[in-house]
């Protein structure tokens, strides 16, 4: 499967009727300690996120976009708050469990690819399910499967070095697919990229969706979050708006402070 | 279990290309442990060596006899107390004989005197100067170990005789008959002609302690005959005067203290001493001598260990430096195998193994290189017991996974500990 076969099977106009409740957040905070001063990056965040749902969350620099990215990928956990994954409470989770969660119920994909540098596409893609505790041969059909479902059936055996910047990012998709999670988590997916190459990963995150996954994206650029079939709008630890659809007077205004 | 085994595995992986990639700093690096590991292998090697070779001279002694001398085996303060001892006579073995012969249940077997001093033997061009020259029965063959290569030791008859033959050591009959086997063979000792009947098997020479190998043996009758202090009184240089003891065989080494009690009674006897008297001469037996000897044993190996485990720390050290080195540069790679499902557990065990993974490599390469140093040793000096053992190999693997392991803690513990959303965040 090459890349514009995916893109000609993409159609923005279909949006999926959401499933279940995923991710359950009500009134969550964070408080940082920044020397002396108390930084209060979330100020009470209630959001509820379906099973096959898109949702972009913008916001301005210092709005707690990235807290709240890092809440809902479980690399952290709020100050105050109830956060329900698939009905489990993840403030009373240790460390063992929350990686459990990120093995596999995440699938992370990050601006800055974060692939292993001397791993091949393989490996690197492997690297989730050796956590799961796979072994070799499931891992290796399974890694394959999803390298080729991104569409880098022939860079298998490839380095990162050897791979364009929207290849990475393509390996780095698989990567995030391998374990089959619940949601994927995309932060600044395409900061890293040229325009055409970002509107190819997206791309491939509206064929992902159209498959039947739930994404996430994470971005302060309002072309990108218009791909996303619900927005929310982050501003100084709360919810400024959450709306389906996109609006781009609003964004046009955000984009700007 | 099974994740633990696939973890396992791919930090193993991990490891082994983190050393293909930092080839330099990992062999530098490994160095350090490479030196620690020879220093205390090598230090290990002479410490069993130096206790074989102790026990190799020892052996010379027999763990089951005891010796009547003028002098005591240990360090004394009142030396004048012993110089004025009579001195003791070879005649004392046959009156211990007589003695134990009458005892019933005899702790003792046999009492055999030796005297000797030292002589130069010639033959034909060749001679020896000093050589360690004994006079004693055929019985002492049942005091010491004797271990002829070739011919054997003096009988009876001749001993009793005072036939002019001889046995003589390894190296005294290395230096006279280069290239020809001696028995049979004509010696001048102090002008008087021996026939060599025995050739003693190498017994190895160890710090000047006691060797057959630059001995030599022949029946006291003759010795006395040809050698005794009055035709010699004349000291020359390479000689001394002659010493005598009476060396006694005892029969059960679990007993030697009640053959002890004895023998200090017989020689009481033997030499009249009455109730009030002090004894005025000494019994030793090997104990005594092992006794002076194995606190020096056991400091040369306490303290040589410790030196060499100097070296081997500075090596952890290394170590240590390095995996913190290795922790800091791939923070962010630890951040997203932490994001990938990476837990703490999984990344202590891939930064310890990264740093034991290294100091195996050290000191497996350690061990080959003292391994060549040992053999190089007991090729060039034959005569140090050099001892290297496959339990010392052993010892030295699990030194190197320890000194990983302990060196690698540290930095290993900081890592897994690291927050995910500031490693992640580390540039």
């Amino acid at each position: 499967m090459d890349n514009s076969s995916l893109v000609t099977h993409h159609s923005s106009q279909t949006t999926r009727p959401p499933g279940p409740v995923v991710i359950d957040i009500e009134n969550i905070t964070k408080d940082y300690v920044m020397g002396e001063e108390i930084v209060r990056a979330l100020r009470g965040v209630t959001l509820q996120i379906r099973r096959n749902e898109y949702l972009a969350v913008m916001g301005p620099s210092g709005s707690g976009k990235s807290t709240l990215m890092n809440m809902l990928g479980c690399l952290d956990t709020p100050s105050s708050g109830r956060y329900e994954f698939n009905g489990r409470n993840v403030k009373e989770m240790d460390d063992d469990e929350l990686a459990a969660i990120r093995n596999r119920e995440i699938g992370f994909v990050f601006q800055t690819f974060n692939l292993l540098p001397r791993a091949t596409s393989l490996k690197n893609v492997e690297l989730p399910l050796i956590y799961a505790g796979m072994n070799q041969d499931t891992r290796t059909e399974r890694a394959e499967r999803a390298l080729i479902d991104v569409g880098l059936g022939d860079r298998i055996h490839h380095k990162p070095n050897e791979l364009s910047g929207g290849q990475r990012q393509r390996v780095a998709i698989a990567r995030a697919l391998v374990n089959d999670p619940s949601i994927i988590l995309a932060d600044e997916p395409t900061g890293n990229l040229d325009s055409k190459t970002g509107e190819e990963i997206m791309a491939l995150l509206e064929d992902l969706y159209q498959r039947g996954n739930t994404i996430i994206l994470v971005t302060h650029e309002r072309d990108i979050a218009a791909h996303a079939r619900r927005t929310i709008h982050l501003r100084d630890g709360l919810i400024e708006m959450d709306h389906m659809g996109f609006i781009p007077e609003l964004d046009v205004e955000v984009a700007t402070t | 279990m099974k994740r633990f085994l696939y973890e396992l595995e791919e930090s193993w992986k991990i490891a082994a290309a983190q050393m293909r990639s930092n080839m330099t700093r990992s062999t530098l690096t490994a160095l350090g442990v490479i030196i620690g590991i020879v220093a205390v292998t090598l230090m290990g090697t002479a410490v069993s060596g130096i206790s074989i070779g102790f026990d190799n001279s020892m052996s010379v002694l027999g763990d089951d006899v005891l010796y009547v001398t003028q002098w005591p085996w240990k360090p004394v303060d009142d030396w004048w107390n012993y110089r004025d001892r009579k001195k003791i006579e070879t005649e004392y073995a046959d009156k211990i004989n007589r003695i134990v012969a009458a005892t019933p249940n005899s702790n003792l077997i046999v009492a055999v005197p030796t005297s000797s001093l030292m002589r130069s033997i010639k033959y034909g061009g060749n001679e020896v100067d000093g050589v360690f020259t004994l006079g004693t029965t055929s019985d002492f063959t049942l005091t010491s170990t004797i271990d002829c290569k070739e011919g054997r030791f003096f009988n009876e008859i001749e001993s009793r005789e005072g036939a002019q033959v001889v046995v003589i050591g390894y190296d005294v009959a290395d230096a006279l008959f280069p290239s020809e086997s001696p028995i049979g063979k004509t010696v001048l000792i102090n002008g008087q002609n021996f026939k060599v009947v025995g050739v003693n098997a190498r017994q190895g020479t160890f710090l000047g302690l006691f060797s057959w190998d630059s001995m030599v043996a022949l029946p006291l009758a003759s010795f006395n005959k040809y050698f005794s202090s009055k035709s010699v009184s004349d000291v020359r240089p390479g000689g001394s005067s002659t010493e005598s003891d009476v060396r006694v065989k005892v029969k059960d080494k679990k007993k030697l203290a009640e053959a002890k009690d004895e023998l200090t009674g017989i020689m009481r006897r033997v030499r009249g001493l009455s109730p009030e008297n002090k004894d005025n001469f000494s019994i030793n037996e090997q104990q005594a001598f092992k006794s002076t000897l194995d606190p020096v044993k056991n400091t040369i190996a306490v303290a040589g260990l410790f030196i060499t485990g100097l070296s081997l720390f500075v090596g952890a050290i290394g170590i240590m430096n390095i995996t913190f080195v290795s922790v800091k540069e791939r923070t962010k790679e630890i951040g997203t195998r932490k994001a990938l499902g990476a837990r703490r557990r999984t990344i202590l065990m891939q930064f310890l193994i990264e740093s034991t993974a290294l100091c195996l490599l050290g000191g497996f390469i350690g061990l080959m290189v003292a391994y060549l140093l040992c053999f190089g040793i007991g090729k060039a000096f034959p005569s140090f017991p050099i001892q290297f053992s496959l339990g010392l190999v052993v010892a030295s693997m699990i030194v190197s996974v320890l000194t990983g392991l302990i060196s690698g803690f540290a930095p290993a513990w900081t890592a897994s500990r690291l927050d995910p959303v500031t490693a992640l965040r580390y540039e």
